[in-house]
This record gives structure tokens, sequence and C-alpha cells, in this order.
């Protein structure tokens, strides 16, 4: 137990790191923009006829203030680190006075349901694929399927959404290609509301299963491959186990482990391919928001939209990590 | 070399459906050196005409004849896959091999600021950046910052077969008859990395290409160049899908699709080249 708490600890450490990284370089990316989000307000705010200046400097200083643009670079920073863990990315500008956080908080649910959905039966489909391929390498059929597989995933994910947004949205109008549910139906629990938000998943989420098992199936049927070849697998051959035992028992099994830590270190990845995804469906996701704040040139928005999504992806990369030694118990503690 | 290429072309058939594809795009990177007239003019041609003899791949709603247009996107968008694939690969090179080489605490402490740049969500940080940067967002900026973010994984590859060479009896010759570091890295080590550098080029052109045409599909780059994902970003501001203008999105879609499929199917045959163990089970051993 105590080789398992100093794992946690070593991945504490690095995960402490990528956080810091990450948040030091959106504060210094959003740092040296020309665009200064104060004087932003200040000009959407006095659009309409003349202010007063005195007022105007007043609103300077206050906005100032709520957007922690005051004082040194040093002394910014620390503000900066002090908001983000308040979890305070102060107000958004295309939808003042509402706060980043409560507007990240209404799409987090989407894009957390729709990644964990995707991601799992990516990695599920994926692997199962590349078992069979690696394992049975002389079937046609399933040579096919592989190069099917494998050809989706090189292409950019727009270009997989946009096909099938094409498809199944113009050619064969069968799947709602907009939005995350029926607009006139309200959240709840009822058996409406739901089959609503799965049909309006099953877009997104298809685009995003196509372009990721290809990785999974490429990896699996590799390290298959190589374990087949193994003594104990052949000596479990000859000694009559049932093929399908072999499959499973032996073989998938042992292969299956190291693709879990691939799932950690993939899911960067996945929340970029997710962000394009919500962008081509209009699903009221992270990704959507933050394209969105760009259009609109909402600086607070997307500076907390960029800074959650990166302490979030972290966050998620160590939970798996710390679950992983559980699992195999192979891995070396210490 | 040529030998090998001679007998990937004869019993790879991936190898040459691949090769093939990537001709075709190389036939239109070379057309777009003899087009009629500028690659950023609008209105040159007569708007919205379907394909036909006159305009084989018609024209779009801005006036400008698609095939041009796509000769001159295919030629941007590689270019800026070429110079992302080189700069992150001089810089996995490097990291990779000092930090296989030198080892021990600098090891370390190299690889552990090397995860933690690959566990970043890239396309985050690049929507930050080109929020920031707006109009200041040239291709050349989008591609160093590319290139910035995409060599953590090679140079860990790279590194991991450094470390093994370190140990080798030639290294210690060399350190010992007074080569320096850099000559060791660059005259005995490089060599033995080369096949991964090659491999890890296709995969890092697969990926830099990939977030060029998103980024310029969603209107982040300059969107006056042409490219491949500024072609899309045209169409959907034109709404050409609804006005029935199917070529200009069907076109730089599906050479898109000829594209990342040619440079899939050569990653791939030349991957198992490379890999002695799939080369033997092709031999059937």
């Amino acid at each position: 137990m105590n080789g398992y708490l100093n794992y946690v600890a070593k991945r504490f450490g690095q995960f402490v790191f990528v956080v810091v990284t990450g948040v030091t370089l959106s504060f210094l990316i959003a740092h040296f923009s020309p665009v200064d989000p104060v004087e932003q307000t200040v000009s959407l705010l006095t659009n309409f006829g003349a202010t007063d200046p005195r007022t105007v400097e007043v609103l300077r200083q206050s906005l100032r203030e709520l957007y922690g643009t005051d004082g040194s670079l040093i002394s910014q920073y620390f503000l900066f680190w002090g908001r983000v863990l308040r979890g305070d990315f102060g107000p958004s500008l295309s939808a003042f006075p509402t706060p980043v956080m409560t507007i990240i908080g209404r799409a987090l649910p989407w894009t957390i349901g729709l990644l964990t959905l995707a991601t799992l039966i990516s990695w599920v489909i994926g692997n199962l694929l590349g078992a069979i391929a690696g394992y049975f390498r002389n079937s046609r059929a399933i040579k096919l399927v592989g190069l099917f597989v494998m050809a989706l995933q090189p292409i950019p994910t727009y270009i997989t959404g946009l096909t099938l947004l094409i498809v199944f949205g113009f050619l064969w109008p069968i799947l709602p290609i907009s939005g995350g549910a029926q607009l006139n139906l309200t959240p709840a629990a009822s058996w409406a509301y739901i089959s609503s938000v799965i049909q309006y998943g099953t877009l997104p989420a298809l685009t995003l299963v196509l372009v990721g098992m290809g990785g999974w199936f490429v990896s699996m049927r590799s390290l298959v491959s190589n374990i087949v070849t193994d003594d104990y697998v052949v000596y479990a051959e000859l000694a009559g186990v049932p093929s399908r035992t072999v499959f499973s028992q032996y073989v998938a099994r042992n292969a299956m482990l190291p693709q879990v830590t691939g799932l950690a270190l993939s899911l960067g990845n996945v929340f970029g391919g997710a962000v394009i995804v919500e962008f081509i469906f209009n699903y009221p996701g992270i990704g959507k928001l933050m394209i969105a704040g760009i259009y609109a040139g909402d600086y607070s928005l997307v500076l907390g939209v960029t800074t959650f999504s990166v302490i979030a992806v972290a966050t998620a990369v160590f939970l798996i990590d710390i679950l992983y030694p559980l699992i195999d118990p192979r891995v070396k503690l210490g | 070399m040529f030998k090998v290429l001679r007998d990937l072309l004869r019993y790879n058939r991936e190898f040459l459906f691949g090769t093939l594809l990537i001709l075709i795009i190389l036939g239109l990177v070379v057309a777009s050196f003899f087009a009629p007239y500028d690659e950023m003019m609008t209105y040159a041609v007569i708007p919205d005409m379907p394909p036909g003899p006159e305009y084989w791949l018609g024209t779009n709603s801005r006036g400008q004849d698609m095939f041009w247009q796509l000769a001159a996107s295919m030629r941007n968008t590689l270019m800026f896959g070429l110079v992302v694939a080189i700069i992150s690969r001089i810089i996995a090179i490097v990291v990779g091999l000092v930090s296989g080489y030198v080892g021990g605490k600098t090891d370390q402490i190299i690889m552990a600021f090397n995860d933690t740049l690959g566990a970043l969500p890239n396309i985050p940080i690049l929507l930050l950046l080109v929020f920031v940067m707006r109009d200041q967002m040239t291709w050349g900026v989008l591609a160093l910052t590319a290139a910035l973010l995409g060599w953590t994984h090679d140079s860990r590859l790279i590194r991991s077969a450094a470390l093994s060479l370190r140990t080798r009896e030639f290294t210690r010759h060399a350190a010992f008859s007074g080569m320096r570091t850099g000559q060791v890295l660059f005259r005995e080590h490089l060599p033995y990395v080369m096949p991964i550098v090659f491999f890890t080029t296709m995969n890092n052109l697969i990926w830099a290409i990939g977030l060029e045409v998103t980024l310029s599909i969603l209107g982040f780059s300059d969107i006056n160049r042409p490219t491949i994902g500024g072609m899309i970003y045209w169409a959907n501001a034109h709404s050409a899908m609804v006005a029935g203008i199917w070529w200009w999105i069907a076109v730089p879609m599906l050479a898109v699709v000829i594209l990342f499929l040619g440079l899939f199917l050569l990653a791939m045959s030349v991957n198992e080249y490379i890999d002695p163990r799939s080369r033997l089970a092709r031999m059937g051993a």
C-alpha cells in the first residue's frame, strides 16, 4: 500500500506541474494580447450616447478590479492564480454580467457526457476490432474492416463530421444536426427529453467514435500480434485450450492494460476533437462556447474556458493514472 | 534506397496506392505554378459555374476557378505541413538525443518538461493564441506554434532509442577518442534514429495539416490566402450547401481525403517496412 501512495504522490506532482504550466501559459498568452478587456467593455457600455468622463473613469477603475488587470505583471499573475483557485474568471463580455464560471457550468455536462460516451465506445470498439485483427491475422474480411477503420483515423475530425452532417442531415435527413436537445422540451428526467438528447448526440458521438477508434485499433493489433507469438500462448494452443478462451483470457486481457495508459495520454487530443465536433453540430458544450467566445471577442470567456479545459484534462489524466495500478497488478509501484 | 523504393512499389500494394494518391496531389502543386491568374484574385471567372468541360471543377461564388484555387490551396497547405514537420523534427531530434545521451537528472528534468507539454490539450491553447493575436496571426506564426507543440511524443521515441545507443561499444569508443558530445550525437547516433525520424515525419505531417485544415475552416488563419481549410471556410460563409453549389464543398473535401489517405498509406507501409517483426510476418515466418 505504501508503494501505491508513493505512486500517487508522484503522479500528483506531475499533475500539479502540468496545471501550473498550462495556467501560466494561458496567462502569458492572454497578457500579451493586444485586446484589453477593460477598454473593450468600456467602449461597449459607452457606445450609446455620450457618457460623463468621470463616470467612465470610475467604470474603468472598477472594471480593472473585476478583470484583474491592475498592477504589475507579477501581482497580476498571483491575482490570476487566486481567481483560478476560486474558479472566478470574471464576468463574460458577450453575456454581461453573467460570470464565466456559470456559463461554463451550464456547458460542462454536455461536453462531459459526449466525451465520456464517445471515448468509451471508440475505446471498446477499436480495441475489440484490433484484438480480433491481431489474433486472426489471416482473415481477409477482418483485414478489410481494419483498413477501413485505420483509413478513417488520419482524416481531420471536421471533414468526417461534415460528411456525416451532409449525409444524415441533407441527403438522408433522419437525424437532427444542430443543438443538444429539442428546444421546446424542458430538461427533466422524462423519457421524451432523454431520447431527444440521445438523438441529438448521435451524430457528434458517431464522428468522435469514427475518428477515435483507428488509433486504438492500430496499437491493439500490434500489441496482440506480439503477444500471440509468446511462449505461454503457443503452449496454451498446443495444450488444446479452445481458441476462444486463448483469445479472451490469454491474449486480449494482457494486451488491454497498456491501452488504459493510452486512454490517459489521448485525452488531450480527444478534447481537441470534441471542440471541433461541437462547433459543427452546434452542440451546447465547452468547445462551442470557446469558439463562440472567439467570434464574439469575449476575452474573459475565452481565457476562462482555456484555463478550465487545461485543468480539466489534466485532472482526468491524473484520475486514470491513479486508477491504473488497481487494474494492472504488474505495474511497478515506487 | 532506390532498390528499397522499387521493392516497395512492386510488392507492397498499400505503398503503390499511396504513392499514386500523393502523385495526384504533387501534380496539383506543380500545376499551381502555371495558374493563369493570381491565387488571391476574386471575380476572375464567371461565378457559380458547375463542373464542366470549360471549368473542370466548376467555379465558386467568389468568381474563382476551383481547379486553380485547389492547386494553390494544396501548395500552401502542404507548405504549412512541411514547415511544421521540419521544425518540430529538429526539436524532437535534439531533445531526444541529448536527453537519451546525457541521462540521469538532466534526462529526468527534460522528460518531465516533455511530458508536461505533451499533456496540455493543443486545441484550446492554439485557439487562445489565435484569439489573442487576431490579425497578426500569419501562417508562419501558426506553423511555429504548431511546431512548438507537436514534438513531444516523437522526442520520447527518439530518446528511448538513444538511451540504448548510449551504452553501446562504439559510443564509448567515440567518446574516448575525443569526440565532443555534439559530434557523437550528430555523427554516431543520428543515423541510428533516422528511421524513427522518417516514420514520425509522416505522422507529424498528417497531424499538422489536420490542424491547419481545422483552424482555417473556423476562419482562424489568414482567410485570404487560399488553403484547403480556407476553401471550406468560404464555402460555409456563402452557405454553399444551401445554395446548391455542392462542388464548392465537395472539391476540397475530396482533396483532403485523397491527401490524408495517401499520406496514411505511405506512413503505414514504410512503418511496416521499418519494423522487422511485421516484415517477417509478411514473409510468412
